[in-house]
């Protein structure tokens, strides 16, 4: 196999015409009674990815893994995995290791022997097992836990131990369904940073579920947001936040400003968006075909938006307002600017300077600015 | 802990003095020095020493104990399985219809399955031993066995058999790797419910037995026709001391392990 690094620049498959696909869903539906978990889905995705599921608690991310992992079958549509149904495969013939968001370990089982399980499976050597448990502990950390059993151990560490227990085989595809919920941040970005090595040595594809967008966008090639069994869009982390197809995408993944308004067609490939009868239009570069007079929303995130006392000559877009509220983060500060209209707006700025020595305060009348490329603007 | 009130505790013991007394009664006479079994004159273990000397009650004592031990064998390995299949099988036609079935022998009186047993063994030309009572005691204790481990299999959590399966066991394996280590207790505890059953168990054995197998419980019941003699108290005694130590076992084992199991369990998956 070439060496590749996996997440760089230029690594995107889902670009090449003729890449093939490691995973198909086709058209996949899943229902449990007259509920449907999963709703027409169809994705692609390449060898050697890092693929998030992102998405709000019920949206169908863990019935899509069981679905690859052979514990449930789409009602209606295929999976493909390396070009062949899986339908027929059972789930102890497929290439695929899952970490199950509620772990499973096996409570009569040590740390290692849970470790070990799936290795004793493959018939390997008594010595290639315990070099191979091993070095998973290791990896998660947990070398002096190997003897114990999974009811003595902290809830964060039965996390690791499932993940261990998933990567000990090294599949060609793994699933992880919440991998480092538990763990605390410091720990989880060590880990993290493990997976993409991992990954980057092996080529195995990932799948993850991840609540932390931070995690999302950290690891990712490509991140899907779902709602609903729907996947909302799908992208790399970059264009999912910077370029958001829906308000709902813009509205998940970090801190959004949503200003609705009236879209009027100007030259090239702006647009005017009247938000407010007294106020002049707001001006948007924006490459999607947008119908004249359609209601459209701007997504603007807080840090692309200058707050000043002076009104700046050199941004397209500058209104004035009267600053709310200020949240103190440490590193940045969030200022809520209400509008002439009423709307709260949120700009962020970085505290480069002590916070004494800020240039505003409360209900002091301040201007904010965004230049045209600042924010999306989508369509509902 | 709480006291009783005097209410409670008087009913508590006039309950318990009801069910033990019998009990406590044949045990002390069973140590009488005397032949006349309502005569207290005085200590001895003679009868025990006796017992042991009665060809026909070793005889029956062998048979009754190896009966046990086979069919309630059977019994686990099959109820097991039913349980099982009621638990883990899904929604398949008829289940309802089947997992009701299992426990219809539960309510029925012993004098009818022990005369169907007998009608079958006559029917299919088996001539009653040793073996027949096997499979009559296999065939009513299995459903005691199915009833307790099905009641650990509903608590069981199916991703430890997914997991097992998602790491390459088959579906066999994953049973004998994961589901049976962890629902162990309750398959122990139906094993000793059923040696208990077979052991004292009277009607069954008596339609199913034949003349070369009797059971003590059979034997028992005949010697006593001609008279109560102390060697049959301490026969008693003997058999009161084992389905005790059964019992308390099972409930204790239940008890114990299967709470320290949920616990961890529970744990396991957080
Ligand atoms: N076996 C089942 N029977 C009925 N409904 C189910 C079953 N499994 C899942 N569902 C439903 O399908 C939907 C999707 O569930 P799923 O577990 O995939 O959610 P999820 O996206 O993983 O959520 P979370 O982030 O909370 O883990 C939920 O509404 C759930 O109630
Ligand atoms: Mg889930």
């Amino acid at each position: 196999m070439a060496e590749t690094a996996p997440i760089s620049a230029d690594f995107a498959p889902w670009e090449a015409p003729d890449a093939k696909p490691i995973i198909q869903f086709k058209n996949v539906t899943k229902r449990f009674g007259d509920f449907t978990a999963i709703d027409d889905l169809t994705i692609d995705i390449f060898p050697q990815e890092f693929f998030s599921l992102l998405g709000p608690s019920g949206c169908g991310k863990t019935t899509m893994m069981r679905m690859l992992a052979g514990f449930e079958s789409p009602t209606e549509g295929t999976i493909l995995l390396d070009g062949q149904d899986i339908a027929p495969v059972p789930p102890n013939k497929r290439a695929v290791n899952m970490m199950f968001q509620s772990y499973a370990l096996f409570p009569h089982l040590s740390v290692s022997d849970n470790i070990a399980f799936g290795l004793k499976r493959d018939g390997l050597s008594k010595d290639k097992i315990a070099d191979r448990v091993e070095e998973m502990l290791k990896l998660v950390q947990l070398s002096q836990f190997a003897s114990r059993k999974p009811h003595q151990i902290s809830g964060g560490q039965r996390q690791r131990v499932a993940l261990a227990r998933s990567l000990a085989k090294a599949p060609k595809l793994l699933l992880l369904d919440e991998p480092l919920g538990a763990l605390d941040k410091k720990l989880r970005q060590e880990t993290q940073f493990e997976l993409m090595d991992i990954q980057e040595k092996t080529g195995t594809t990932f799948v993850i579920v991840t609540h932390d967008q931070e995690e999302a966008m950290t690891v990712s090639s490509r991140v899907a947001v779902m709602d609903h069994g729907k996947i909302i869009q799908v992208a790399t982390p970059q264009q999912i936040y910077e370029e958001p197809n829906s308000v709902y995408v813009a509205d998940f993944i970090g801190d959004v400003n949503i200003i609705r308004g009236t879209a009027k067609r100007a030259d090239g490939d702006h647009v005017h968006i009247t938000f407010a009868a007294d106020h002049a239009p707001l001006i948007a570069a924006t490459k999607r075909d947008i119908a004249e007079g359609s209601e459209v929303a701007l997504a603007i995130r807080p840090e692309k938006i200058a707050i000043s006392t002076e009104k700046p000559e050199d941004r397209n877009n500058a209104i004035q307002g009267k600053v709310l509220d200020i949240a103190y983060l440490g590193n940045i500060s969030t200022y809520h600017v209400e509008l002439p209209g009423g709307a709260v707006v949120k700009a962020q700025t970085a505290n480069t300077r002590r916070v004494h020595r800020r240039s505003f305060t409360w209900d002091d009348s301040v201007w904010l600015s965004w230049t045209d490329t600042a924010g999306a603007v989508l369509v509902e | 802990m709480r006291r009783l009130s005097w209410f409670n505790t008087v009913s508590l013991t006039l309950g318990f003095a009801f069910l033990y007394i019998p009990m406590i009664i044949l045990v002390i006479y069973s140590f009488n020095a005397g032949k006349l079994v309502t005569v207290w004159t005085g200590f001895s273990t003679k009868w025990y020493g006796e017992l042991f000397q009665n060809e026909a009650f070793l005889n029956a004592a062998w048979v009754t104990l190896k009966v046990a031990v086979i069919s309630s064998t059977f019994a686990t390995v099959l109820g097991t399985m039913a349980a099982y299949v009621m638990v883990r099988g899904g929604r398949f036609y008829g289940r309802t219809l089947f997992s009701g079935m299992i426990y219809a022998p539960l309510v029925m009186p012993e004098v009818i399955t022990g005369l169907s047993l007998l009608l079958l063994f006559i029917a299919i030309g088996l001539d009653r031993g040793t073996l027949t009572i096997v499979l009559a005691h296999t065939t009513f204790s299995m459903c005691y066995v199915s009833v307790v481990v099905s009641s650990r299999l509903v608590t069981f959590d199916r991703s430890l058999e997914e997991a097992a399966l998602d790491l390459g066991c088959t579906p066999f394996d994953a049973f004998k790797s994961v589901t049976l280590p962890i629902i162990a207790p309750a398959v122990i505890s139906g094993w000793l419910l059923a040696f208990t059953l077979s052991l004292d168990d009277l009607v069954i054995a008596s339609f199913t037995s034949g003349p070369s197998s009797t059971t003590l419980p059979i034997k028992i019941f005949s010697a006593v026709r001609l008279g109560v003699s102390p060697e049959i108290n301490a026969l008693s005694s003997i058999m009161i001391g084992i389905v005790a130590f059964g019992v308390i076992t099972t409930s204790l084992m239940s008890k114990r392990a299967i709470t320290r199991r949920q616990a961890e369990e529970n744990k396991a998956v957080q």
